[in-house]
This record gives C-alpha cells, structure tokens and sequence, in this order.
C-alpha cells in the first residue's frame, strides 16, 4: 500500500479550486451585508440571471463567449443597483425580519420568472475545456479558470476597498452610517455604488460556473444555501471570514466526498455547519 | 460668515431650539456654553444640515443653506467635529484623514502634512486603527480629520466629553492653538470655565434659547454665570 494517497491529494486540491469559487460568491453577499446591512437571500438568483444572459446570448445569439460573459456582469449589476432602489431601499430603515421576507420574494419571483420565460429544462453552455492532466491526477479545466478568475476577483476588490477613496468610504459607511454625511459622503450613492459591485460579483459568479453546471431555474437553490452558509459561518459582514470559511467548506465537501461518496461531502459540511453554530454562533470572524 | 436667524429646530413631539440667532465672523472663535440639553448639539446639527429648522434661517458666507443636502455641507467649507468625536474605528489613523479629505482628494498630502505637523501623534500612529487610540489621541484625530476638508468654519462639538481631566487641558489648549492658527471656530461645551479662557466670544444656551451673550471675559465675570454654572 501506497504512503501517499494521490487521489486524495487530488480532493484536496478540488476542494480548494471549489473553495475559490465559492469565496468569490460569497465576497458579494458578504460586502452587501457588511455596507448595507441587508441580506440579499436572493443572491444565487442574480447570479442564475448571469447565467441565462451568458447562455443565451452565447448559444443562441453567437456572441463571442467573452462578450457574452461581459454583457452578464453589467447586466446583473443594473439588477443589483434595480434590486436596491425598488426593493430594499424603501425597507431599509424596516425591521431585519421583513428585509429578509422581501428579498426571499425577490427569490422565489426570479425563479418562477424564468421558468415562465426559459422553461424547466436544462441548458447547457456546450463549451468543453479539456481536462488537465497532471501525473495521475486530472482537474476540471473549468474549474481552473473559476478558481483563476475568482481570486482575482477577490484580490481586485481587496486593492479597490484598501487603495481607492471609494472603496475606504464603503468600509467606513459599515462602521458608521450617521456620520458619512459630515466627510461629503452620500450614504444613499455610497448604496448604489456598492450594490453594482455585489451584483457585478455575482455576474462573474455566473460566468464561472455557467462553465461547469448546466442552467435551469432552480440552479440557485443548489448554490444559495451554500453561500448563506459560508458567510454566516465567517461572520456576516466579513470579508476574511467569508474567504476561510468558503475554503473550509470546499474541503469538506470535497475531502468528505473523497471518504465517502460525493453526496456525503454535502452532508458533512452542513453537519459542521450546525456543530460550529452552537460552538462559535458569530461565525469565525466577528466583524 | 455664519449667521443664523430665529432658528427653531426639534426631534419628533418636542422642540430643542426656540428662535435662537447668533453670528460668526471669519477668523473669530465663538462658544456656545450651555447645560446639558440646552440644544447645543442640535444647534451644531443644524448648521451640518443633519436636521432641518423648522423655522428660521441658517446663511452661510451670504448664502441660504436651506437646499443644500447634509452631503454638500462639507464643500461649502463647514467641517463638523461630532460629539463623541465618531471616527471609523476599524480604519487606520491615516484613512480617516483620508475620508475627512473625500471631497478634497487632492490635497490630501499637502493638507496631511498640515494635521501631522500640528498633532505628531497622529503621525505616530498612522497605521494603527483608529479604535485602538487613546481618548485624547482620538479627539486629536477627529479634529485632524475635520481640518482634512480644508474649512472655513470648524465646527466643534464638546471636545473635552468623556476625556480624563489631565487631557482635558491639552484638548482646551488645542482648541486655543486651533483658533490662534486663525481658523474660524464654532465650538459648543459644557466646560464652561475652560472654554470661555480660549474663545473671544460666547453665548449662553439655556433651555432652547439664547439667555446672554458678549465676550467671553465679560461672561466669565458675570454674575449670573458665575452663580447657575461656576458654583462660585
């Protein structure tokens, strides 16, 4: 018997290419909770809207898929900057209970909107990469390109909050709302500003996994849960949390499905999920 | 430069100010020393644009300040130092300074020279969270954070609050050095005895209204003053 497993150094090393993906779903949720102070429940529908716009404007319009993928982010950041004006504006000031019901609405109209326009099937992007052989072990050539993309992303929001006026005006609008307006800054722009870029987050969310899952209206049940999950087990509102916890996560399901079979990756991690709830109920991170 | 006229301001079902009128020169440092709950903080609100009057005018260097939002207060050249001084905690000492210069970003340099230059503390301590600073070295960082903007009139809002009694004096000497560098100052308190020695003139607030006024040596001897607030 082999000292050292390869196909588990290979779960792992899925988990984490799985853990970048999902720290760069997260980081959106997270940053819109963290300025605004709202939960978006129905931030894996915005990103199942990205997901449509790169189908259909890839497969059945032929837009060159980079285009397509572009298109997605700026469109699912105007429903970002839409979902905040009409929706949780006007409940910003409600009780925390009824934001949460107004955006689970929000959730449940985006599913059963597009089931009415797009059907119940699945679509399927038909773009295959190969995959990526190294030694014995062999990974999803899609999933390289999210982890890719999705730590840049990560690392670009992190430069634009710690660098730009903007984005240190975004951080100090989560420590202290009130007082915004005495620096000249507009808390309400600030919001705006600040739901483009969760919804620009989610859009490249789409494009990444639109690469690797098909797209049918229930998608972002599969995904919502799971990203909630993780920002509550970093600590709402934390960036840095979110990143540990995600990895965290990926590698339960991941390793776990290793163990096991991959069903029971899911159900260790939310097992874990509920133990840390009872350990650590601020989550990782307090923010 | 700032004049206010019979203005009447209150918070839902009770009303804090009652036609109070008063004016600030360019280049001079007024008080406005009063009890607690006499309606200073709601005066300095006022004036920010935080709340609305709901009688009367606020001009400001000749104009209305009646449409501008709380926003555009900042860049009309009024930087407010709020009570408990209100710095974004988790921020680092220089990137509140960057926020007090957020519609002035390009003279945060040579402006963060300026604030450096008159508190060195800061310049210490410029990469440590603002929250992790001593009561004083905040009030210190507020301040810096306000004159960030560039100012005209700088707005003051109880800088001694909550502060132990030995720092008490280096913020009132503070202030003094403010004033001597010839910024216009707008400062309210309750430490009555202390602030009447740094500023040239000042007002008495009581219960909404504007009870006396004159020069701050003027008030110090008065009677009244001395007796209600002085306990002498």
């Amino acid at each position: 018997m082999e000292i050292f497993d390869v196909f588990l150094l290979e779960a792992i090393l899925n988990g984490l290419l799985l853990g970048g993906l999902l720290a760069l779903l997260s980081l959106g949720l997270n940053l819109i909770f963290g300025v605004i102070d709202v939960v978006w429940i129905c931030y894996a529908e915005l990103i199942m809207c990205g997901m449509y716009t790169v189908y259909y404007l890839h497969v059945q319009y032929h837009w060159p898929l980079i285009a397509a993928m572009a298109a997605a982010i700026v469109l699912v950041a105007v429903l970002g900057v839409a979902l905040h004006q009409f929706v949780i504006r006007p409940v910003l000031s409600a009780e925390p209970i009824n934001q949460l019901l107004v955006t689970g609405g929000v959730l449940f109209f985006l599913q059963a909107a597009a089931t009415l326009a797009f059907g119940v099937d699945f679509k399927n992007l038909g773009v295959s990469l190969p995959p990526v052989r190294l030694g014995e072990m062999s990974f999803s050539a899609a999933r390289l390109v999210a982890f890719g993309a999705a730590i840049a992303g990560v690392l670009g929001l992190y430069v634009f909050l710690n660098k730009s006026y903007l984005g240190t005006a975004i951080r100090a609008i989560s420590q202290d709302r009130a007082v915004m307006p005495l620096m000249g800054v507009d808390p309400g722009r600030v919001f705006v500003i600040t739901s483009a870029i969760g919804g620009a987050l989610a859009g490249l969310g789409a494009c990444l996994l639109v690469l690797q899952y098909d797209v049918h209206p229930a998608i972002g049940l599969s995904f919502g849960p799971i990203i909630f999950l993780i920002c509550v087990l970093g600590g709402l509102g934390s960036m840095v949390g979110g990143l540990v916890a995600a990895f965290v996560f990926a590698q339960f399901i991941s390793v776990g499905g290793f163990f096991f079979a991959i069903e029971w990756g899911y159900v260790i991690a939310f097992a874990f999920f509920i133990a840390m709830m009872f350990v650590r109920p601020q989550g990782f991170f307090k923010r | 430069m700032l004049s206010l006229e019979n203005v009447s301001a209150g918070y839902a079902g009770f009303q804090a100010l009652f036609g109070v009128s008063l004016e600030v020169r360019a280049g001079e440092s007024v008080a406005v020393i009063g009890p607690n709950g006499a309606g200073k903080t709601t005066l300095l609100r006022l004036i920010s644009k935080l709340i609305d009057p709901t009688a009367g005018e606020i001009r400001f260097e000749e104009k209305s300040l009646k449409t501008v939002p709380p926003h555009a207060v900042v860049s009309r050249g009024i930087a407010h130092v709020p009570e408990n001084r209100r710095l974004f905690p988790r921020l680092t000492v220089e990137e509140n300074l960057r926020m007090g210069a957020f519609t002035s970003r390009r003279q945060f340099e040579q402006r963060k020279e300026v604030v450096y230059g008159l508190f060195p503390r800061l310049q210490e301590r410029k990469d440590q969270a603002a929250g992790t600073l001593s009561g004083g070295e905040q009030q210190m960082c507020a301040i810096g954070r306000a004159l960030m903007s560039g100012p005209k009139l700088l707005l003051l809002d109880e800088p001694s609050a909550g502060l132990a009694p030995v720092v008490v004096q280096s913020i009132f000497e503070l202030v003094r050095r403010i004033c001597a560098e010839g910024y216009t100052v707008l400062i309210v308190e309750q430490n009555i005895r202390q602030v009447l020695k740094v500023v040239g003139r000042a007002y008495l607030l009581d219960a909404g209204k504007i009870v006396q006024s004159g020069k701050a040596a003027d008030l110090m001897n008065s009677k009244e003053i001395q007796k209600a607030y002085l306990g002498l």
